[in-house]
């Protein structure tokens, strides 16, 4: 049998080129990751930033051996959007699908689906297969029960689970950086650098909440799946999708590939990934069909 | 122009209940949309729906005054369980439905082979939201129009119908999602329920509320939501329209307990090529119903004369109370 | 058909409150047990949409009289109690605002969201089941004034019942079962 795989997503933040890159270089000279999904996914104002280092970048991973995805935008409503997201089928490599509007450019050629776009179910995998869907993130908020009655339906996709990272759970046309920092998103003086993990919302009890992202908003929590790897991997799940932070997301990275090698108890890896990531809450709810902040 | 474009928009009306659907065909809807009673319509909440008897009788009732019906089945299956999802189709296919409206493309797909004669519309909870993801449904599935998500405004609404066959439905009142639509999973981030697995957001069985310090709190699961001070207008604790701190500020992050309200923007819509103009409610009563529908479909006769539109008559009816244009206008974003 | 209904900004007047303060509950205890029966028998839709058969008790607070209706709902059956004041520990749920919005939202002449909305009502407790009680009465279609209007009319001309029905203590079936007897 194929040894489960690791992705790593692509950076959802507004990080400067530099810090970008050099993430990136580190991931692929030292994490033990198979795909790695590069791209702006959430807003297009940011592509500029790191135009210029991607090709160093694609370069530098295929060196270490990973296998590079181009991941599309979530929400394309401009034309000079759906335009670049077309263009990301010009080159060599597998695109991630991140919106339905790319899925008549796709189809027929193999490519990935990201997990913007609802599979909540075997027979809308079915049809996206036989469209040449080859590896597929599914939606975060689906529970245990429903993964595994997608991926034992399509043993031949590689059906892969948010594991790791704050989930994302929401994207508007509205920019909440912009709105919370007064400006307007089309003069949003790009505020949002200022948050390289997102910035936390916080309820009135002074209670961590959510985490805004420009246009998207995220759990607080960070997603940790660390405990549940082997079980997914049980259900038919074949990939699991790490979500980069300004943490140590090599060492997250080795916990995941130790657990799923058997070469690491879950229990002592968790333990573990607060020091990789020492300021994060954890939280698995909702592959436990729970609420997702919780950790059950 | 406008004269003969607002003769041809359609009011689209919600219907939670029997009464409901008769109120809002009396009140003058061209069609009523309405969902089956369970978790396969994104309004699955206590105490509304139709059975298939209900609907039965309500495509009767709708029909005999020139009235469409339009089912919704716009949540998506669960996995493993689609069977009833499908029989959603089939009976409402049986029923008599004028249309189905779908989220889900393995249902999309589904209803497309099974029931060929069906009409079908893009849910707004498909969030299609360009004239690539409109045609990738038009042209895979047939399907004939689709229902935009609350996320363009009024010039990109525009360009899109003149890129694209099908007609389009716009949401002119009622709830406003903040967040594209079918793309949210804030609700069941906090409680375990989602509008697009089991139709609900920000469920009842989840909220509660208490009074602390004179102020009005409501919370939803774990989470306080928002404290409104006495006297100030209440709001349900949807969570993307709460109270939170963030950056150092304090207040709605995300957005004011407002409603949409595109009552000015009808000639402006309807010049944009929409077909179609959506009320939201099915959670709302008779009243509601019975206000918003005869206010719009009076507005849209006002406009078919080349009157003036009456206006701003709906305001109590709206959360907390006051409204918006929301993505219409750009400068929402 | 007749229409009856409170106007948006009825307030029990204060004088009549106070007048109202020490009468006896039981009569309209009684009077309003009956009308919940009738319109549950006549609009047996109400419970079949509220959908719960287990225990659910609410509180109704019209804020403007002086006593307060605690409706029990089991297994099919209405139960109406008065109270003086509501025990908050003893309902599931609790609804209160003045009597006329109380009634116009029972009637469908006004939008329990947009009477939440601007605080004419306020809700307490099980949300899921004030919202299910809510939507199964707006969908039933009650005329709480015509059908109390009919059942005084019935009484009218049934003292006797009337009696009957305040000095004895008859099990609520049996109460139930000559309802059926007297309306055939």
């Amino acid at each position: 049998m194929q040894s489960t795989t690791l992705t790593l997503g692509p950076v959802l933040f507004n990080w400067p080129a530099d810090r970008w890159r050099d993430f990136y270089f580190r991931i692929a000279d030292e994490a033990p990751v198979d795909h790695v999904c590069i791209g702006e996914v959430v807003c297009s104002k940011r592509q500029v930033f790191f135009a210029e280092v991607l090709p160093q970048v694609i370069e530098r991973l295929e060196r270490g051996g990973k296998e590079v995805l181009l991941s599309s935008l979530a929400l394309p409503t401009l034309k000079r959007e759906t335009r670049h997201d077309a263009e990301l089928l010009n080159g060599r490599h597998m695109v991630e699908v991140n919106d339905v509007s790319l899925l008549p450019s796709v189809a027929g050629r193999p490519h990935a689906i990201g997990p913007f776009v609802n599979i909540y179910n075997e027979g809308t995998l079915a049809f996206l297969a036989s469209r040449g869907a080859r590896l597929v993130a599914l939606p975060p908020e689906l529970p245990r029960s429903s993964i595994e009655a997608i991926a034992s339906a399509l043993p031949d996709v590689t059906v892969e689970v948010w594991a790791f990272g704050r989930t994302p759970l929401a994207i508007s046309a509205r920019c909440y950086h912009a709105r919370v920092h007064g400006h307007s998103k089309d003069s949003c003086q790009f505020v949002c650098d200022r948050d390289a993990d997102g910035m936390t919302v916080e309820t009135l009890d002074h209670e961590p909440f959510l985490a805004v992202n420009g246009v998207q908003t995220l759990s607080y929590a960070f997603c940790n799946l660390l405990k549940e790897a082997n079980d997914l991997v049980d259900t038919g799940v074949s990939s699991l999708r790490l979500s980069p932070h300004t943490c140590d997301m090599v060492a997250v990275a080795q916990l995941f590939r130790a657990v799923l090698d058997g070469q690491r108890d879950a229990d002592e890896a968790f333990a573990l990934s607060h020091d990789a990531c020492p300021s994060a809450t954890f939280a698995n709810g909702f592959v436990h069909g729970a609420a997702g902040a919780l950790y059950v | 122009m406008t004269s003969s474009a607002a003769n041809d928009l359609e009011l689209i009306c919600p219907a939670g209940t029997p009464p409901a659907l008769r109120v809002a065909v009396d009140a003058g809807a061209h069609a009523v949309y309405c969902g089956f009673q369970d978790e396969t319509n994104a309004r699955n909440f206590p105490g509304l729906n139709f059975s298939r008897a209900d609907m039965a009788a309500a495509i009767d009732y709708a029909h005999q005054r020139n009235c469409k019906v339009f089912i919704a089945v716009n949540t998506f299956p669960r996995a493993g369980d689609a069977a009833l999802w499908r029989r959603a189709i089939d009976d409402a296919a049986a029923l008599g439905a004028d249309a189905v409206i779908l989220a889900d493309i393995g249902l999309l797909a589904y209803a497309a082979e099974r029931q060929p004669d069906l009409r079908l519309h893009l849910s707004v909870q498909a969030a299609a939201s360009s004239p690539e993801a409109i045609r990738f449904y038009t042209d895979t599935f047939g399907v004939k129009r689709v229902v935009l998500p609350r996320v363009l405004s009024v010039a990109e609404i525009a360009d899109i119908n003149a890129a694209v066959a099908c007609e389009t439905e716009v949401f002119v009142f009622g709830g406003l999602c903040v967040m594209e639509e079918g793309r949210c999973s804030l609700s069941s981030y906090v409680t375990g329920r989602s509008p697009n697995m089991h139709g609900v957001c920000s469920p009842p069985s989840h909220v509660s509320y208490h009074e602390a310090d004179g102020s009005f709190v409501s919370r939803l699961g774990n989470f306080t939501i928002n404290r409104i001070p006495a006297r100030q207008p209440a709001a349900y604790p949807t969570l993307c329209k709460g109270a939170f701190r963030a950056g150092g500020t304090v207040g709605q992050v995300f957005e004011d307990a407002v409603s949409l309200d595109a009552s000015k923007l009808l000639p402006a819509l309807s010049r944009a090529g929409v077909k179609a103009l959506k009320i939201e409610g099915r959670q709302r009563s008779r009243a509601y119903t019975r206000a918003v529908v005869g206010a719009f479909r009076a507005a849209l006769d006002a406009m078919a004369n080349n009157t003036e539109i009456p206006l701003g008559i709906l305001l109590q009816l709206s959360e907390g109370q006051s409204a918006t244009h929301g993505a219409y206008v750009k400068t929402w974003r | 058909m007749f229409t009856l209904s409170f106007r948006r900004d009825f307030r029990v007047p204060d004088v009549v409150s106070s007048a109202l303060r020490p009468l006896p509950l039981l009569p309209l205890e009684i009077f309003l047990q009956q009308l919940a029966s009738n319109i549950v028998t006549r609009h047996p839709d109400i419970l079949t949409r509220i959908g719960r058969t287990d225990l659910l008790r609410f509180g109704i607070d019209p804020t403007d009289v002086p006593f307060a209706i605690e409706i029990e709902l089991r297994d099919g059956v209405v139960g109406v109690h008065l109270r003086r004041e509501l025990d908050e520990q003893s309902q599931h749920a609790r609804i209160s605002g003045t009597l006329a919005a109380l009634m116009r939202l029972v009637d469908g002449e006004a939008d329990g969201d947009a009477l939440f909305f601007s605080r004419e009502i306020v809700v307490t407790g099980d949300i899921a089941a004030v919202l299910a009680l809510r939507n199964a009465v707006d969908a039933a279609e009650i005329g709480i004034l015509r059908e109390a209007a009919a059942l005084i009319g019935l009484w009218i001309s049934e003292p006797g019942r009337l009696l009957r029905g305040m000095l004895t203590d008859e099990p609520r079936r049996e109460r139930r079962a000559q309802d059926e007897r007297f309306r055939q």
